[in-house]
């Protein structure tokens, strides 16, 4: 290991070589700063460029360097830090290895769980492929948890049946202990090392290059390190940005989850799909807000009321404690406002596993465990965690078809493709968790569509053919947008106007709606999003310069909560995670239908297209809606 | 009225109104607990925090600035503190953070003479005692508490940390098999974070940081040696043994309490000297 700092500092100076020659694109505006701030531009051509790096991106940018594509994985956080690594319970397949199962059991129950709203297609495809995904990654390294035989060891986990909900409990979810995500990703980074992918870390993407024929040439990013900016041209980009949960006041999502893939698809003019429904996962630490595993009532945990009751009993009499997320989370709200509630403001509820044998907690949830004694001041073997339902996951996000490709409605098609872009994982809406997503779907949803992505994208292009140019004045309007932040000197801080929107996202998006809180909701985010023109950034550096990082990731964010807001106030009915108490039941007839939502300079504007009722082949056969009932 | 008070004014006003209230029951309590610290109008408890500055726009030297705040008003882990610095008095301050619940490791820094993560480590409310903040010591400075992790990343990459095999899995389109006490094996290394709170507490590393591989890169050096499905055990740590990539290990053993985590890598270092001494050469 000859020097490797020097080399690293060499690399350095061989960028800034680069910057020298390379071509310059003057900002516009400000013509006094015109000097000072041109900013340089430095050019490169790949095969496919993946933004992101967390499971998804990691996948794609895995799949692609295998089918031997020159492939560059943009990512803002060093790709062990992506919001992956805080995904616990596990990974659904219907791997057979607890109890016979059928990957058709478990898209019945996949379908079921997205209220008939996920689209069949993709949720075939993602079930079908699960069981080869997972042994893929245990081949790969993963440490899963095993069992007496040696196999992958699979928990019971919510929403999850056998025989088509009429065989019981599922034991479906693989995992490793509590900390599946973090296994899984560090696993990944592992087989991007190995295939040697060129990973440009701390570069954050701001838009996408899109030419006038409407089709995606690559992205424009900015570089962390050294405050440079970079067009990455690619004849295929695959977005795996995550989703937005930040947009909410508490949230189990890392402070970096601010959609910020899906943004730079609106801001290109593309719809975002599906955005009204946003999981609220049932065990949230009352205050911190991080997550406690459902695995946790997968291994028999159980959620108790201040009368000690265990009122899951009441709501979902077969599955339980185990009904799918909105069920439960809707049930605790429930007992909540009845005055149920445990604590002195009587605002939580209990998680009990201090039944559970200490040794099923130091072998199955050691991690949670600690998360419980560091931020809840409890000892899980003895006392009940404060848990609440917290802003965990957007179904919603960039729409794409099975294989991961970007689709909008075009000429009254609505499954137009997007030439050239392809999304994977939260970031992307294919549809497979329609209105409400069931615990460990994420985690096969990022893996299967990652993979997906790369092997569409080898369907139809070729590694090295020829792109096409990039318009002369690609991005330019990106940087004068940067400029313009960078030297914002209104009389708010991002951090004013962030927890303004999160306080509207949190009050007028919640787990029950209404007609009065959204309309009030829609009038608030438009405000607070006009508040965004008097923002002012403090830092007018570049390097490294996180003021300016927040602000952009603060735009994202507005972005996506006001585009959430008007499509929950304009869906009339109930459906998954979209709890209306004016329309307490699910209107198939007029609503079974995707919400896209368009970004058109600052308003909103609503479309609908229609949900994919149909199979892939006759593997399997459509499940027709019913009655949810757990 | 300013657009944003009016603003402010709607979301408290909303607030106060009781046929919304029960509807926002548990999508405020997170918030009226925050805010019930406050509410119960415990007196400011004001709290020094020395933080490392240095921008590389301006060079120079570093300095360590002074900021005061209301602990009594804020979160109870230094992240949250450092946070309401970011969002309250000075928003050029720089560091990295993302999950804020000790799996991501983003947040790893020094604080108050140790090195952990920000997110993890609780504030030390003492008034009269001032809590210094620095970056991991030994790491080149990109700025603030941003450091430069090229070097400790690409020796994480030289320990070939993914799984490597002679022969497919028994049964094809199968996992390999391993029994939950080799699985166990596994256990006190895999959970590593990659944040660099050990190897940058470890003297020998901060002497040779481009020789010694560090506690870091060895523990997960360990992890697949150890892995019952892998077979290049053998290749793995002849690769390893050499003078200054594993032997620089002195077992100071602050790699061990250094680690947010819990985890041990001295030891796991202890052992991969044993398998050295054992292994056929």
């Amino acid at each position: 290991m000859l020097s490797l700092r020097s080399r690293s500092r060499q690399l350095w100076s061989v960028s800034k070589l680069a910057l020298a020659s390379s071509t310059h694109l003057r900002k516009v505006g400000d013509p006094k700063r015109s000097m000072s701030t041109a900013y340089p531009v430095v050019d490169h051509t790949y095969d496919a460029v993946v933004v992101g790096a967390g499971g998804a991106g990691l996948r794609a940018a895995i799949g692609l360097s295998e089918h031997g594509f020159n492939t560059a994985c943009i990512t803002k956080l060093f790709p062990t830090r992506s919001h992956t690594v805080a995904a616990q319970g596990g990974i659904n397949a219907a791997l057979g290895n607890m109890t016979e199962d059928d990957w058709r059991w478990h898209m019945y129950d996949t379908v079921k769980g997205s209220d008939w709203l996920g689209d069949q297609d993709s949720i075939q495809y993602m079930c079908r492929e699960a069981p080869k995904a997972v042994i893929e990654l245990e081949n790969y390294g993963l440490p899963f948890s095993r069992t007496e035989q040696g196999k992958i060891y699979q928990r019971a986990f919510g929403g999850q049946s056998l025989n088509y909900g009429k065989g019981g409990q599922a034991y479906r979810c693989a995992c490793a202990a509590d900390r599946t995500g973090h296994a899984l990703l560090h696993t990944l980074y592992g087989q991007a090392l190995k295939h040697n992918t060129q990973f440009f870390v701390e570069y954050f993407a701001l838009d996408l290059l899109m030419n006038d024929a409407g089709e995606c040439q690559g992205v424009i990013a900015l570089n962390l390190d050294d405050g440079s900016l970079h067009r990455f041209r690619a004849k295929s980009t695959v977005l795996a940005t995550g989703g937005y949960g930040r947009a909410y006041f508490s949230a189990t999502s890392a402070h970096t989850c601010t959609g910020d893939g899906n943004a730079m698809a609106a801001r290109a003019g593309l719809p975002l799909e599906d955005l009204e429904f946003v999981q609220f996962h049932p065990t949230g630490i009352y205050g911190a807000g991080c997550l406690i595993t459902e695995g946790s009532r997968g291994e028999g945990g159980i959620l108790r009321n201040s009368e000690g009751e265990r009122f899951m009993e009441r709501y979902a009499p077969t599955a339980k404690d185990l009904a799918s997320r909105d069920v439960v989370s809707r049930s605790m709200t429930m007992e909540i406002r009845e005055g149920r509630g445990v604590g002195p403001l009587k605002d939580h509820i209990y998680l009990h596993l201090n039944h559970l044998p200490p040794e099923v907690l130091k072998e199955r949830l050691p991690g949670i465990s600690e998360t419980a004694a560091i931020f809840a001041g409890v000892n899980v073997t003895k006392e009940p965690i404060p848990v609440l339902p917290t802003v965990h996951y957007n179904m919603g996000g960039i729409p794409t078809n099975t294989y991961g490709q970007v689709v909008h409605i075009k000429d009254g098609d609505p499954d137009a493709v997007v030439p050239g872009l392809f999304a994977a994982g939260e970031a992307a809406c294919a549809s497979v968790h329609g209105a409400n997503r069931l615990g460990a779907n994420s985690l096969l949803d990022i893996v299967v569509f990652g993979r997906a992505c790369a092997n569409k994208i080898a369907e139809i292009q070729k590694p090295g053919e020829p792109q096409k140019e990039l318009p002369k004045n690609a991005g330019e309007k990106t940087v004068s947008w940067l400029n313009k932040l960078r030297y914002a000197d209104g009389d708010l801080p991002t951090s004013k106007i962030r927890l303004d929107m999160q306080r509207v996202m949190q009050n007028n998006a919640a787990v029950f709606r209404t007609e009065e809180t959204l309309k009030e909701g829609c009038q608030l985010i438009n405000e607070t999003w006009k508040t965004f023109e008097r923002v002012k950034v403090q830092d007018r550096s570049l390097i490294w310069n996180s003021d300016l990082i927040e602000t952009i990731e603060l735009e994202n964010l507005l972005i996506n909560a006001c585009i959430t807001m008007h499509s929950a106030e304009a869906r009339k009915e109930s459906r998954g995670a979209h709890a209306r108490e004016d329309y307490k039941t699910r209107d198939d007839k007029n609503w079974m239908k995707h919400t896209v939502g368009y970004w058109d300079n600052g308003k909103v504007r609503l479309d609908y297209r229609p949900v994919h009722m149909n199979t892939l082949d006759n593997e399997v056969e459509s499940f027709p809606p019913k009655a949810r009932v757990y | 009225m300013s657009a944003c008070s009016k603003l402010s004014a709607l979301v408290r006003r909303t607030a106060r109104n009781p046929n919304l209230s029960f509807i926002r029951a548990t999508s405020t309590a997170a918030e009226s607990q925050s805010k019930s610290s406050t509410a119960s109008r415990k007196p400011p408890n004001l709290k020094k925090f020395n933080i490392y500055r240095w921008d590389p726009n301006i060079g120079g030297k570093p300095e360590m600035k002074t900021y005061t705040i209301d602990t009594n008003d804020c979160g109870p882990m230094v992240l949250d503190a450092l946070i309401k610095i970011k969002n309250e008095m000075d928003s050029t301050l720089t560091f990295r953070r993302s999950c804020r619940e000790g799996i991501c490791g983003s947040c790893a820094m020094n604080i108050d003479g140790c090195n952990g993560l920000a997110c993890l480590t609780k504030i030390d409310t003492n008034p009269s005692k001032d809590t210094p903040i620095t970056p991991l010591p030994h790491m080149l400075v990109v700025k603030d508490l941003v450091v430069d992790m090229t070097n400790f990343y690409a020796q994480y990459k030289s320990v070939e940390p993914w799984l490597k095999t002679k022969s497919p899995p028994p049964q094809a389109g199968k996992e390999y098999y391993q029994s939950k006490e080799d699985r166990a094996k596994l256990d006190n290394m895999y959970e590593c974070i990659l944040c660099a709170c050990c190897s940058t507490s470890c003297p020998s590393y901060w002497w040779n940081p481009e020789l010694y591989l560090g506690p870091a890169a060895l523990l997960h050096a360990h992890r697949w040696i150890a892995d019952s499905r892998d077979e290049f055990t053998n290749e793995r740590l002849a690769a390893i043994d050499d003078e200054f990539k594993l032997y620089r290990c002195h077992t100071i053993m602050n790699c061990a309490r250094a680690c947010p985590k819990g985890l041990n890598p001295g030891k796991q270092i202890a052992r991969i000297k044993q398998l050295e001494v054992a292994r056929p050469k």
